[in-house]
């Protein structure tokens, strides 16, 4: 197997929790994995993208090819729409609807959903709302994850057991929490497939 | 043998620390901060108390580690590119010292400039020091040159360079470790005058210097980072260096049809390109970075055999490689995506939210507005992005601590007031010598020192200057009564506002220095709190 994902959002969005997590279940089994990300200056309020590669061959590039990415999980709609160079032809966009807008000329939300939906294969999800209805306003990142998880080429239970890995030191609760985040992301792609 | 999960930058610094590493000497700087940062939170640094403190910038934080090498001991000085600059001095001149314990720089260079003003290439450094230079394909790599970077050092007598590129540094891969080695016992010199340059001295270690040479050319041609691989197909020969060699192992998922040298190690080892040269009449080279390889391939007269590189347009002549660009060298076909729609909008850095630095150049444009646009000089830091709109306050940054000093040259032209934008942490590394400048000729500038007590842009480092810079003003000469503390919040915005007009309409030098702590490290700071 061999799955190369980019993710995209905007500094400070969280893009880092969800790479770790996918890190920490292909380490679990053993996977090979490349993750290259941005840091400096780039982080502040600006666009941002990991390129995440998990193979059970050994990786060469830290970056994807242009036209080779398999999915594009981005936390922010406009950023989904950044990295599509990159997709292959058949590949995902999973991206989250709750824009983050802090520039002048941020589109309309009804031109971007426009065009996302234009997309021959995308899931777009409120993440938030979701992450609000289970108790953990914080976990969107999770969600976005879950439900990308169907595309990653690792199961739901070795996602979990990733959580498990990053989270454990901070308590049980934590990762309950974390892991239901999950399952809602996952059931959500799930309805859609 | 155990395997971690580490970033380049993360891997130099566990490779250091399995191999004997003594001191960590740094400045922080992207892409190159991360292995203090690792250094600082590893128990095991901790349990050996090995030296992990931030140095007010990258020139003492050389010295020091030449000081651990005189005394002994293993230790790695670690900047990004453009630090390198700033630690030229020392850095030159130690491979004219040559060392005692072994040592390290690591140089982190940053082409596509992510996050920096230029994107040198440090290489050139090392090639004209004469000493050796690795420079890793991959976390392993990194991780086993550090290890190993110490015995090379102390067998050669010289300083070691460890190059590497942003996207190493910043990308994260399994390693594995190996046996860890004891840290040496430290010693002094065998020479007691090996490290005093005066010139007979510098002039005898310096022969010794040029007498190694053939040695280190040997070490690099038998290098085990250095490889000729055969490939068939003879019309082209490719010399890929670094992380170069992923990306033209990526296009041809691992089996290129070409014959290939990997260079991981220089001085260029000639004995596998003399190969090379020999079975192919033309050559691509592959580098990230400045043309050095190429540059000396083609040599004066570029006669002979075709080389194919950065210089001929194969590839571009700026900015990173990438598994793109290297396939269009080759002539293979790229099955792009889709282009990116047109309502995906740029989306710039700015400024945090609730940052202080927001209310300092809110009131500095206010209170500058009957002078007119044009002078204000900054620096290097989160208010940089001060260029960015909505606050186009800026009109400079070129280098660390260059704010002061520029304004103080405009205004030797007659460009009165001027004004300086400088960080804290920016004003100890560089800025405290130019200030002195501006002291003894009371020049008619204002200095703003926006203190946010941290080093930001790199993500909240210690800043060498917390707590001091009002002293450190003082001690300096400047004139208490121009020294102006501020609070920059927007409710206080009409008297700060005051006061920068005040220091402006003032003939002579003053230092305003609004203090607030910087948002990021003030939420992370409450959370810590909480926790405890």
């Amino acid at each position: 197997m061999k799955t190369d994902i980019i993710l995209a959002g905007v500094g400070g969005q969280g893009i880092l929790t969800i790479a770790a997590t996918i890190g920490m279940a292909a380490v679990n089994k053993n996977l090979y994995l490349k993750q290259a990300e941005v840091h400096g200056m780039s982080q502040r309020g600006g666009d941002v993208q990991s390129n995440l590669r998990i193979s059970d061959q050994p990786i060469y590039s830290d970056l994807i090819a242009k036209g080779c990415a398999d999915i594009i999980l981005s936390v922010e709609p406009m950023e989904a729409l950044r990295y599509l160079p990159y997709l292959k032809k058949n590949g995902y966009v999973i991206t989250n609807t709750v824009p983050f807008n802090n520039i002048p000329e941020y589109p309309e939300m009804d031109s971007l959903m426009e065009r996302i939906n234009k997309l021959p294969n995308k899931i777009a999800l409120d993440a938030d709302s979701i992450a609000k209805d289970i108790g953990n306003a914080r976990a969107s990142n999770i969600v976005m994850l879950g439900a990308a998880a169907p595309f990653l080429g690792l199961s739901i239970e070795d996602l979990e057991g990733g959580i498990k890995s990053l989270f454990g030191r901070k308590g049980e609760e934590i990762v309950e929490s974390n892991i239901k985040a999950l399952r809602a992301g996952y059931e959500f792609t799930k309805s859609k497939m | 043998m155990q395997k971690l999960l580490l970033l380049g930058d993360e891997a130099i610094a566990q490779g250091a620390i399995d191999g004997g590493i003594s001191g960590f000497y740094a400045y922080p700087g992207t892409p190159s901060t991360e292995i203090m940062e690792y250094a600082q939170h590893s128990k095991e640094v901790k349990e050996k108390g090995i030296h992990c403190h931030w140095s007010a910038n990258e020139k003492t934080a050389m010295e020091a580690a030449i000081g651990m090498s005189y005394a002994g001991k293993r230790a790695m000085a670690q900047m990004k590119h453009v630090g390198l600059n700033v630690a030229a001095d020392a850095f030159v001149n130690a491979s004219i010292t040559g060392v005692n314990g072994g040592l390290i720089v690591v140089a982190a260079d940053d082409p596509s400039m992510h996050s920096s003003q230029n994107e040198q290439d440090s290489r050139f450094y090392g090639d004209f020091t004469l000493i050796p230079i690795l420079e890793p394909s991959n976390q392993q790599e990194a991780y086993e040159m550090a290890y190993t970077g110490f015995d090379i050092s102390e067998k050669y007598n010289v300083p070691v360079m460890l190059r590497l590129t942003t996207r190493l540094a910043h990308s994260r891969a399994g390693v594995e470790t190996y046996d860890k080695k004891e840290e040496l016992k430290g010693s002094l010199p065998k020479d007691p005058r090996q490290f005093v340059l005066l010139p007979s001295i510098a002039r005898r270690n310096y022969k010794k210097l040029l007498e190694m040479q053939p040695a280190i050319q040997e070490a690099s041609n038998n290098s085990k980072y250095n490889k000729y691989i055969d490939g068939e197909d003879k019309s082209v020969g490719i010399v890929a260096c670094g992380i170069a060699f992923n990306y033209l192992m990526e296009n041809f998922n691992g089996n290129c049809p070409y014959p290939v040298v990997k260079i991981s190690q220089y001085p260029i080892p000639e004995n596998h390109l003399r190969k090379l040269r020999k079975e192919c009449e033309t050559i691509l080279v592959l580098e990230d970075g400045y043309p050095l390889v190429e540059n000396n391939l083609r040599g004066f007269f570029n006669e002979g055999i075709t080389i194919k590189g950065r210089l001929d347009g194969s590839l571009p002549r700026d900015g990173e490689l990438n598994p793109n660009l290297v396939a269009m060298a080759l002539g293979l076909p790229i099955c792009e995506g889709e282009a990116v729609p047109e309502i995906v909008k740029m989306r710039p850095p700015s400024l945090c939210m609730g940052c202080g630095h927001r209310d300092v150049y809110n009131a500095m444009n206010e209170a500058l507005l009957p002078y007119g646009d044009g002078r204000v000089f900054s620096d290097i830091g989160c208010y940089t992005l001060g260029a960015l709109p909505p606050f186009n306050a800026i009109n400079s940054c070129v280098d660390m601590g260059a704010s002061i000093t520029m304004a103080m040259g405009a205004a030797d032209a007659g460009l009165v007031p001027a004004v300086a934008v400088i960080g804290d942490s920016t004003f100890t590394h560089s800025g405290m010598t130019g200030l002195l400048d501006a002291v003894i000729k009371n020049s008619p500038i204002v200095v703003i020192i926006s203190d946010n007590s941290t080093t930001g842009m790199t993500g909240g480092q210690d800043s060498s200057a917390k707590g001091r810079i009002v002293d450190i003003c003082k001690g300096l000469g400047v004139d208490p009564d121009h020294i102006r503390v501020l609070n920059p919040l927007k409710r206080l915005h009409e008297e700060n506002l005051a006061v920068i007009k005040e220091e402006l309409a003032y003939n002579g030098l003053s230092v305003v220095i609004p203090q607030r702590e910087c948002i990021q490290t003030a939420i992370r700071n409450k959370k810590a709190a909480k926790k405890s």
